[in-house]
């Protein structure tokens, strides 16, 4: 249990890290790298504590339920291979940022640095230890997202961005492939549990699916681990400041591909696909990875592209897949972090001391800083896998496998002469780094004079090569029993123990080794001078660059397709685009209804009655003319609109729907206002504008019509398809059963709304409150056409004079039924319970008390004696509605439950109804402010308008005068 | 009674999806008011047509659901007539706000076009 608990303890700790760091002070250097130490400090004592239960082989877990119904949970797990990985990338951790407090300058931006750095460190260990596939994921795309925000942390350079973006785009993808490849998995073994799914081996290899989830599988774990041909982004990512290029290009970032690749080799490898495709890629990435690294002139260059070699190494080992592969491949991922990081650590040190990587400037540095000098020479042997180095033991082991592990290819033919093919450019490339940097005459022109930096800068890459000389020397009692935990928690319990020796005897291995050693270095003897020489890159290959075509394949995708498109198929006007709604929508329906659409046998039939259908006789009438009118006679379509809503008004009454019926009537009448108010700032349109007339507009018409008949035809038959088939029983009969006793309430459409689907309700209020304030902060700003501005011709001369009082008479009535309709507007809500009315009504009958003042007065003279503040209205209506749902919290009944009798207190069971009560008084209060807020606000652009214009005159007037 | 009613709806939605094509705002703002009738009308037709059985319950006793009208689809159409009315408003004032800074009402902002 404890152990639980400390597996989530651990994988919280560097998330906990980068919170604290982010809050620090911009340039508390020292509190963020003790924070940032210590948290990475106390990682690696809580693996201590895990030691000796995974010495034992046993799998701790850690579990919290996050969604079980989609099998996601937050699992986590740690065997020998994930204690190993996870120890590795804490301890690489402290280093670096033992070697960055010293590394970074003072003005950089501290906070930043060290909260990436360890919420990089969270990603990689959750994905280090998920138990779960489907968190794997997430954990893979949270590392890509983080190794954008280090790799672009000098986000001032163009290099920065340019290799962040490049990073992000690469692995990014990558990772959405290995998403679909984990849901594929999930599917086929039928749950996302890792274990279950690494158990799954022969299932998932006889699925017919294998091939696709192995090779989307394999595009995630190379774009990662930069294989051929995704490996371009590595070498962009050197932007990066050079603490955070020895933790990625070390330990962590691309080594996740290769764990992935090992973690996952039982259950996707060992089949022929697995093997040409992981050891191909592999020897490919080993080898053009050399070949280019010998080549390259910038330090941090070489160094880019001879992990890029290992890493091929390693997935060619992942996939060999043997026992003794994996062990070879666990160990080279370990020494090839240790003695990377120190190198780039070393590659920084010398770049913050001369002020250049160019190898071409630098030479016998060994004079001026001799410990540096042999720590690096100490590390770049190691590269090159010279004997009593750790770099040389893992080596040793690669080419034993190649020589030794045989399935008959010629792939597998051919590997021992690849492997030591590559590892005569590798020892020629780090005698190449050797030679020029630490031998030769002094340095000349460099643009700082170098001296040996702080002690500090140098302890951590002392540590490493310190590491780098003891596993060389001692690889059996130092990393061996580690290494076979790993090992067998990855192959299983009966894997056989391995011995890790320096000394084989003079065997194949170690003559190739010394085939490798001797070719290299007279490769670089003979070559020195032309290398140097020569250009960014080897001889012909430097020009076909993988960046290159990376960045044309961008520019297409992400420029020129998407103009190419819109130019040919987008449009910018409306009109099409809505044509094209409607003609989709049409499509659609049409398809799902093709021979679908059956009639009842039976239909459903209502006597028809000769008043409803000459009711909806004006009705079709009105909505026909509206939509005639609506151009150029918009008072006439606005009244032919309120026909056509007073006639739905009616059918709603007909049909047994009170409530409807109040409401839609009420809100004609808003709705009536509130077009007619807006009708004010409309252009004039008396003539009729002349392309009206020809006939491409007649032929527009046309087509629209042919649309909008479809249309119309085809909703009218559905719903009388519809209408005329014996209703089936629903979900109302339970309501109508149960709204008197368990809502409190007869009426029950009032009761749906406020009691049993409440929260429904109170999403609708809150985009009324939405809709309300966007309204509000729109109009704020409305500047109004410069015709528009004047005062109407209504308003002016004589007219206005004879009209000062044409509203004298209803203007002082309705302010005599104000009180009434108030009345009316609390009786309305009183009743809404039980009988037709309720929150929505009552509140537009309140909006329509206030309106009907504005519109029989002068707006001056309301405004002087009446105060709505209909932000306060709408404020206080969602705190009470939302107040009520969470009353119900302290009863310990879920969010707006108004279940008053279920609760055993004699004094709330005497009130059943309250809070349903309480509630709609908040949708009461909301309805009225936004109502009377989006009112008011349009019928006070007339007033402002009138300001505006009082403004304007003395200007304009004052300006002819000069 | 059912053939009038959905022949009004159709006649409401194919006004409505005319207007909501033609190029002034006025005129789109004409035709979302008639398509949100007809929709709503569509939404409670749903529950089928009843004369003179409103959904109001006697209190207590036995309910037998089969003699009321269903209210479900009036539930949804009643949030749904306030929330058209909030949608209307939003467009108008988007309607006069965009005559203001473009100087036309044609629905693309600028003149010309269809």
């Amino acid at each position: 249990m404890i152990e639980q608990n400390l597996i989530l303890v651990l994988v919280m700790l560097p998330f906990l890290g980068a919170v604290i760091t982010a809050t620090l002070p911009v340039n508390a250097h020292n509190a963020a790298a003790w924070i940032s130490g210590l948290v990475l400090a106390a990682g690696l004592a809580l693996m201590a504590v895990f030691h000796a239960p995974v010495a034992e082989g046993r799998i701790l877990r850690g579990v919290v339920q996050w969604v079980p119904a989609l099998q996601l949970n937050l699992s986590f797990r740690m065997d020998g291979f994930s204690w190993l990985f996870v120890t590795l990338v804490l301890a690489i951790g402290v280093l670096v940022v033992i070697y960055a407090r010293y590394y970074l300058l003072k003005t950089d931006p501290v906070p930043r640095f060290y909260s990436f750095l360890m919420a990089f460190t969270g990603a990689m260990l959750g994905m280090l230890l998920s138990g779960n596939i489907l968190l794997l994921v997430v954990f893979w795309e949270l590392t890509s997202v983080v190794s954008f925000l280090l790799i672009g942390y000098w986000y001032q350079g163009q290099a920065a961005r340019d290799g962040a973006r490049m990073a992000l785009i690469v692995t990014a993808i990558g990772g959405l492939c290995l998403m679909v490849a984990m849901l594929i998995l999930g599917q086929i073994v039928g749950s996302n549990d890792l274990d279950r799914v690494l158990g799954s081996g022969d299932l998932i290899r006889a699925h017919p699916l294998y091939p696709l989830v192995l090779a989307l599988f394999l595009i995630g774990a190379f774009t990662k681990s930069a294989q051929f041909p995704f490996h371009f982004w590595l070498p962009g990512a050197m932007a990066a400041p050079t603490p955070v290029s020895a933790f990625l290009h070390s330990a962590t970032m691309v080594k996740a591909g290769v764990f992935l690749l090992i973690r996952f080799s039982p259950a996707l490898g060992g089949t022929e696909a697995w093997f040409y495709a992981v050891t191909g890629t592999g020897m490919a990435t080993l080898i053009l990875g050399a070949v280019i690294a010998l080549f390259r002139h910038d330090l941090k260059g070489l160094l880019a592209y001879s992990t890029i070699s290992h890493l091929g190494l390693i997935t060619a080992l992942a996939g060999i897949g043997s026992k003794g592969a994996i062990l070879a491949a666990i160990f080279h991922i370990v020494n090839h972090a240790v003695f990377k990081a120190s190198l780039f650590m070393a590659a920084g040190i010398i770049d913050h001391e001369t002020g250049t990587r160019d190898m071409r400037r630098l030479s016998g540095l060994m004079r001026l800083i001799p410990l540096t000098g042999t720590l690096a020479i100490v590390a770049a042997a190691a590269m090159a896998g010279v004997p009593m180095l750790n770099g040389f033991i893992s080596k040793e082991m690669f080419f034993a496998e190649a020589v030794d592990w045989h399935n008959g290819t010629w792939l597998d033919n051919s590997l021992p002469y690849l492997a030591t093919f590559a590892s005569i450019f590798a020892v020629a490339y780090s005698l190449r780094f050797i030679a020029t940097v630490f031998f030769g005459p002094p340095p000349v022109d460099l643009p700082k004079e170098p001296h040996e930096p702080t002690p500090w800068l140098r302890r951590p890459v002392e540590a490493l090569v310190l590491i780098c000389l003891v596993v060389g020397m001692m690889p059996g009692t130092t990393l061996g029993p580690v290494l076979n935990q790993a090992a067998r928690a990855v192959l299983g319990p009966d894997t056989p123990h391995f011995d890790i020796a320096v000394w084989h005897g003079f065997n194949l291995p170690l003559q190739m080794s010394l085939v490798a050693l001797l070719m290299g270095a007279l490769l670089y003897l003979v070559f020195a001078r032309q290398i140097a020489a020569g250009p960014e890159g080897p001889p012909l290959l430097h020009r076909i660059r993988a960046q290159r075509i990376y960045e044309r394949l961008l520019l297409a995708l992400s420029w020129r397709l998407p103009r190419l498109l819109h130019q040919r198929i987008g449009t910018e006007k409306l009109q099409p685009q809505l044509r094209i709604l409607v003609l989709l929508a049409l499509t659609f329906a049409a398809a799902v209804l093709w021979r679908q659409l059956a009639y009842a046998t039976e239909p459903l039939a209502n006597p028809l009655s000769p008043a409803f259908a000459l009711m909806w006789l004006v009705g079709a009438a009105c909505a026909l003319g509206a939509a005639w009118q609506a151009k150029y006679h918009r008072f006439a379509a606005l009244v032919l609109l309120g026909g056509a809503g007073l006639m739905t008004c009616l059918t709603f009454a007909w049909f047994s729907a009170p409530d409807l019926a109040v409401t839609q009537l009420l809100v004609e009448i808003v709705t009536t206002v509130l077009l007619l108010l807006g009708l004010r700032w409309l252009p004039k349109r008396r003539e009729e504008i002349a392309e009206d007339q020809m006939l491409s507009a007649r032929l527009r018409r046309l087509r629209d019509f042919v649309i909008a008949a479809a249309a119309g035809l085809g909703i009218a038959l559905v719903s009388y398809a519809v209408m005329t088939r014996p209703l089936i029983p629903n979900i109302g009969d339970w309501f109508l059963r149960n709204a008197y006793k368990e809502g409190g309430g007869t009426n029950v459409v009032n009761v749906i709304l406020v009691d049993f689907r409440a929260f429904d309700t109170f999403g609708e209020i809150t985009v009324l409150a939405v809709v309300g304030l966007t309204v509000y902060a729109l109009l704020r700003r409305f500047r109004p056409a410069t015709e528009s501005t004047n005062q109407p011709e209504q308003q002016r001369g004589e007219a206005a004079a004879a009209l000062q009082d044409y509203l004298t008479v209803p203007g002082v009535i309705l302010r005599w039924m104000f009180p009434a309709m108030i009345v009316v507007s609390a009786y309305f809500f009183m009743r809404g319970h039980d009988l037709p009315g309720g929150g929505f009504s009552a509140g537009v009958t309140l909006a329509i008390a206030f309106l009907v003042q504005y519109l029989g007065s002068n707006v001056r003279w309301v405004e002087a004696r009446l105060t709505v503040l209909p932000i306060r209205w709408m404020g206080f209506g969602l705190l009470i509605a939302g107040a009520t749902g969470l009353g119900a919290g302290l009863f310990g009944y879920p969010f707006l439950t108004a279940h008053a009798r279920y609760v055993d207190l004699p004094l709330i069971g005497q009130v059943p109804a309250a809070t349903a009560m309480l509630f709609d008084l908040g949708v009461y209060a909301l309805v009225v402010g936004a109502t009377v807020l989006m009112l008011i606000a349009i019928a006070h652009q007339s007033l402002r308008s009138a300001r505006l214009r009082d403004q304007d005159t003395p200007e304009a007037e004052s300006k002819e005068a000069a | 009674m059912e053939i009038v009613l959905s022949a009004a709806i159709g006649i409401l939605a194919a006004s409505g999806t005319w207007l909501l094509l033609r190029p002034r705002t006025f005129q789109v703002i004409v035709g979302l008011c008639l398509l949100s009738y007809a929709v709503n009308l569509f939404i409670f037709s749903m529950g089928r047509l009843y004369v003179g059985a409103p959904p109001i319950m006697p209190k207590g006793g036995f309910v037998d659901p089969t003699i009321y009208a269903d209210p479900v689809p009036q539930a949804l159409v009643l949030t749904a007539i306030v929330i058209s009315f909030a949608t209307t408003a939003l467009f108008l004032v988007v309607m006069i706000a965009s005559r203001g800074f473009t100087g036309t009402d044609h629905v693309d902002g600028r003149e010309g076009g269809q």
